[in-house]
């Protein structure tokens, strides 16, 4: 199984290749492989409805539970025929319907990754791995509901659709998470049965409200629903596969997966129940009152989905009957009908019903195809879609619910039977309209023809032999949705019962809306203002939020300045650590103090010349008071047993002093630019981290939460790695993967201080003078110095005596006027460059340009 | 800054310099038993170095030092690397220390060992960087 | 030896940290060198302080004799010393080759820069 998601992606690899031989015929080859697969999963239906479950394990990460094991069973096996199946109709489809478009391939990859996406989320046994094939279906469907990217309707569809299943995915995988915590497991399998200690644990509501976010933005429902007709500015093979069989299903895919493990909480019941009752009432509403082809299958399926929520949380076994029945039933013919209205629109050159009609003499077929198909929609004997109709109703009289549930379901099936009637008969019949010339419509190519066909054609037949369907695929799905084994069967005539009567009802009150659909529809107009309030409006109102707080907290967090974020940092750590220590630990002090007094006079040093530091008021102190600093720790560390600690640091002392004596002096000197109670401010903030540093070390000291592993190393360090300097051996040992890190990022400060030189047009004129960076090569450099014009001529001069390159820098910095008294200050770089006499000169002047500006600077604050 | 050093200096550097080089592959070497090791030894190179730079200027420096100090880090960081695969082909987890002692004919044994080679990546590393940064700033120095 | 070291590394800290909250670029410098000290020394005191007895096994020994000073702290600090020089070196050139660029040795003007 793990093979058959494989095959897929690599058909998608291989499909850019095979479309600079065959164009548009790829897909007509790319389509024998979702058809292989369709055959061999097919052969495992006997298999699987003999009630067996396979179960094929292949590691990923052993280490974090995560496995690529897939499980087929009823449930995963009708998704995975659906997949396929429908999938090969749609590549082929899609072949005909994009000839000619030259980023066909493009779309046929990400067409072919959605499918190995889809085929690997319900086949995935893992939580993770099946989040991680959730998330690729988003993606990839993102990219399909983009496809037209130069149309910006199209592109927002597509961010809307993929911010609002994301958000869920978010929301789902914090679920997935909690449920494995509880369950102890990310294997489905193995969390199966253990539904008692689930509903119990007080993580359960949150866990349930995540998991159920997760699923209803995935599979449209309400309040998430807007997504899904914006969704339809993608190409129809795209809504026709996504947005009706597959990935919308996804979620509802995920419920059902759930239902044995959580059915059992009345808290799933009720949330189920009534959001999916409420989805399928908005649905059916708003596509009765929709004229565009695909928004009114786009509303319908809402409506579809809302109802397989609906019947996921009625729960029962007839319930469990119903829902795979009518999930099966809802892929056939809304996958026809998608790929019939595309044909439409292609044909006629128009989705929109009210432009459409008298289409049956120039799209025969078509015609009989449309009208076959919405017949099952509508539920109307012999096609599959009323066997499913009749068990929604029987399990829904069959539910102990609240009445206002059976009017949502009884108002729901009146306006589909509206809704298909209009879809097969508007368009067909009464006198000819369209946009394109009568002439020139005619039926498409048998690529696009053949779906439709097929899906057509399976749901008549599956209506005829109800029983065996019902017993091959969806029965065992009931049986894995249940969790246990399912009595029941599929047949077309159930007898005179209530059910049979609602269903007349329905398709009477139906027919009797359509006639006067189009006052209906106009009458209904009056609602609009309300229905702009729907929840796309707080989708809009939540995105602008985001920009808002985005706009906010930047101008709040990072303005920035370095020191706000110094002290910001500084005292989130002195506020989170103090509170643990002072929580945690008691506050004490330990005085059993035992030290010589050269120790002592050390570190009297060590803190005197701390301080030095900070308050001299030359460069040249500070850097003698740091050279104190250094040695003393330098001698702390050889005091206490630290030999090679003391070596080192007294070798890298020396070498810093030399990189201050050569860097250090070319900077400007100490300026004293705050004020005093800035300087209050910043040493309150400061011994506030020295006092809890303080703090932290008398603490530590005392604490011993682990044994120290330095034990090991110890013992260990003659005896198996043969070195007697054990601080060395750690080195090159034991943690000789860290010193491996920290080797290499000692290189990288090396060629980032070496770049950094050397790629300076102040210090090497040869390199890049112009361009500055490395990247940038020699090239850039002649085309800039080629003149083409007089003014150029002029301008070149004036850059060579420094006057515009000056301006240039009076401009950035206006602040430093200071600075600029007596020279130009860019010519500092070049100068440099060309006159050693003059750069020391210069470096005079500016010495003194130093003092006087920290005296000005000093009269400013 | 840097003026043409005295002749003190100057007769120090010639003297010191070898001295310090020798006495940096013997901390080196001995840094497995006693203090020492790989980036002490690539500091005192690094200062030896240093010492010659200040003397005679960059250009003098890396005719004495032969291999730009770049390259050096590369070196280094490519010997450390290499010090990680041998355990590998011996079916071990990667870096595992490995350990080929060999007998001298005087009597004395030499522990070859992937920790000495990573050691001598370490050392060549230091003293690679080191000398690149501080090359490099003189260089920008004398121009 | 403890206590006094726990004050004197505090002090450091503070001393680092005023540094670096100071606006001129070469104060700065000098804070990034303190904390850098600081914080060896930090996990050198957490460590515990053992006098004269190195972490260093005797010729002819298998294992030190007696308690010797924790070997691991020191380790890390070692890199630590040698890193904190690499990333000074950095930190020194990146500041003066922004002074040189900018014109500026005032962190709130460098801020302005870049709008």
């Amino acid at each position: 199984m793990q093979l058959a998601v494989l095959v897929i992606y690599l058909a998608a690899l291989i499909t850019p290749w095979l479309f600079v031989q065959h164009q548009h015929r790829t897909a007509y080859i790319m389509a024998l492989v979702p058809a292989v697969l369709t055959i061999w999963f097919a052969t495992h239906i006997p298999l699987v409805a003999g009630g067996e479950v396979l179960i094929h394990e292949y590691q990923w990460i052993p280490g974090l539970d995560i496995s690529l094991t897939m499980v087929l069973d009823g449930l995963s096996l009708m998704f995975a025929l659906l997949i396929c199946g429908i999938g090969t109709l749609i590549v082929l489809y899609a072949g005909a319907y994009l000839k000619g478009n030259p980023a066909q391939n493009r779309f046929l990859v990400i067409l072919l990754a959605f499918m190995g996406s889809m085929l690997g989320l319900v086949l995935a046994d893992n939580l993770i791995t099946l989040f991680v094939f959730w998330e690729l279906t988003s993606i990839t469907s993102y990219m399909l509901i983009g496809f037209n990217h130069q149309s910006a309707e199209a592109r927002k569809a597509a961010l809307q659709g993929l911010i609002v299943t994301v958000a869920g995915g978010l929301a789902l995988l914090c679920g997935l998470v909690m449920l494995a915590s509880i369950a102890g497991s990310y294997s489905i399998q193995e969390i199966l049965g253990s539904s008692e200690a689930l509903t119990e644990h007080p993580l359960f509501v949150g866990m349930l409200i995540c998991l159920l976010l997760g699923a209803f933005t995935k599979s449209a429902q309400f309040p998430f629903h807007f997504w899904l007709p914006n969704a339809m500015a993608a190409p129809t093979p795209v809504s026709a596969y996504l947005h009706s069989a597959t990935m919308v299903k996804a979620g509802i895919y995920l419920l059902a997966r759930l239902q044995p493990e959580l059915g059992e909480s009345g808290l799933w019941t009720i949330l189920l129940s009534s959001f999916g009752a409420m989805t399928m009432l908005t649905g059916a509403f708003m596509a009765v009152r929709s004229t565009d082809l695909k928004k009114l299958l786009a509303y319908s399926t809402i409506m579809a989905l809302g109802t397989l929520t609906l019947l996921i949380g009625i729960g029962t076994e007839t319930a469990m009957i119903a829902f795979a029945a009518y999930l099966l039933a809802h892929s056939l013919y809304k996958g026809a009908l998608f790929m019939l209205a595309g044909i439409v629109d292609h044909e006629a050159g128009s989705r929109d019903v009210t432009l459409l009609g008298g289409l049956r003499k120039n799209l025969p077929l078509t015609a009989i195809l449309v009208a076959v198909a919405a017949l099952s929609l509508a539920g109307i004997p012999p096609l599959f879609g009323f066997v499913a109709k009749e068990l929604l109703l029987e399990s829904m009289l069959g539910g102990a619910f609240h009445s206002f549930i059976y009017v949502f379901v009884m108002v729901a099936s009146i306006f589909v039977v509206t809704v298909a009637s209009v879809i097969a008969l508007r368009p067909f019949f009464g006198t000819f309209k369209a946009p394109k010339e009568k002439e020139k419509i005619h039926e498409p190519p048998i690529a696009m023809l053949a779906g439709p066909v097929v899906l057509v054609f399976l749901s008549l037949v599956a209506g005829i032999i109800p029983g065996t369907v019902g017993s091959w695929v969806t029965l065992p799905a009931s049986t894995a949705v249940a969790g246990g084994v399912v009595e029941g069967y599929l047949a077309l005539w159930h007898g005179l019962n209530l059910p049979l009567l609602l269903s007349g009802i329905s398709i009477a009150v139906g027919l009797v809306l359509f006639k006067y659909w189009d006052a209906f529809r106009s009458r209904l107009q009056v609602l609009d203002p309300i229905i702009a309030r729907g929840p796309e409006r707080g989708y809009f109102w939540f995105m602008d939020a985001i920009v808002w707080v985005a706009e906010w907290q930047t101008r709040i967090l990072q303005n920035g300045s370095m020191r706000n974020y110094l002290r910001t940092i500084v005292l989130v750590f002195v506020g989170l650590t103090g509170y643990t220590l002072l929580t945690r630990y008691q506050l004490h002090w330990n005085w059993d103090v035992n030290l010589y007094f050269h120790e002592l006079v050390t570190v009297g040093i060590l803190v005197a010349a701390a301080i030095a530091a900070c308050i001299t008021h030359s460069r040249l102190g500070s850097v003698a008071a740091m050279g104190a600093v250094g040695f003393s720790v330098a001698l702390i560390f050889i005091l206490f047993s630290a030999p090679d600690l003391g070596i080192t640091q007294i070798l890298v002392e020396t070498l810093t002093v030399i990189l201050l004596v050569l860097v250090l002096f070319r900077l400007p000197s100490f300026s004293n630019i705050s004020t005093t109670r800035e300087r209050i401010r910043d040493a309150i903030v400061a011994l506030l981290v020295g006092v809890l540093i303080m703090f932290l070390i008398m603490i530590t000291i005392d604490v011993q939460l682990f044994e120290p592993i330095s034990g090991y190393m110890i013992e260990n360090s003659y005896t198996l790695a043969h070195g007697r300097n054990i601080v060395n051996v750690i080195l090159v040992d034991y943690r000789a993967l860290d010193t491996l890190g920290e080797i290499f990022v000692l290189a990288l400060a090396a060629m980032g201080v070496y770049a950094m030189i050397k790629f300076n047009p102040a210090t090497s004129p040869g390199s890049n003078h112009y361009a500055g960076t490395l990247i940038l090569g020699e090239k850039k450099l002649a085309e800039k110095d080629i003149i083409h014009s007089l003014e150029e001529i002029h301008q070149k001069m004036l850059e060579d005596q420094n006057i515009i390159s000056a301006g240039a820098m009076k401009d950035r910095n206006d602040n430093d006027d200071d600075d600029e008294d007596d020279s130009p200050n860019s010519s500092y770089d070049e100068d440099r460059d060309h006159d050693d006499s003059q750069a020391a000169k210069r470096k005079a002047e500016e010495h003194d340009d130093d003092a006087e500006n920290e005296d000005k600077e000093g009269k400013k604050s | 800054m840097m003026k043409p050093g005295t002749i003190i200096l100057y007769t120090a550097a010639r003297f010191l310099v070898p001295l310090q080089l020798l006495f940096s592959v013997f901390l080196l070497l001995r840094g497995h038993n006693e203090p020492g090791g790989g980036f002490i030894a690539g500091l005192v190179a690094a200062g030896a170095f240093t010492l010659y730079l200040f003397t005679f200027g960059s250009a003098v420096t890396r005719d004495l030092m032969r291999v730009d100090p770049r390259n050096l880090i590369g070196i280094g960081l490519f010997i450390g690397m290499l010090s990680v695969f041998p355990a590998v082909f011996q079916g071990q987890a990667f870096l595992t220390a490995q350990w080929w002692p060999i007998m001298l004919p005087g009597g004395t044994e030499i522990k070859l060992s992937t920790p000495l080679i990573f050691d001598i990546g370490v050392y060549l590393t230091v003293v690679g960087a080191t000398m690149t940064m501080i090359i490099a700033l003189t260089e920008a120095e004398e121009r | 030896m403890e206590p006094v070291m726990a004050i004197a590394v505090g002090l450091m800290y503070a001393a680092a940290i005023y540094m670096m909250l100071r606006r001129s670029i070469v104060k700065l410098v000098i804070g990034l060198m303190l904390l850098s000290n600081a914080a060896n020394l930090l996990i050198f005191t957490s460590a515990g302080m053992t006098r004269g007895a190195p972490p260093l096994i005797p010729p002819g020994a298998v294992v030190p004799d007696g308690i010797v000073a924790d070997p691991l702290p020191q380790a890390l600090i070692l890199t630590a010393i040698v890193i904190a020089f690499g990333v000074l070196a950095f930190a020194v050139v990146l500041i003066h080759r922004a002074y040189n660029i900018l014109r500026t040795d005032n962190l709130d003007q460098m801020k302005d820069t870049d709008t």
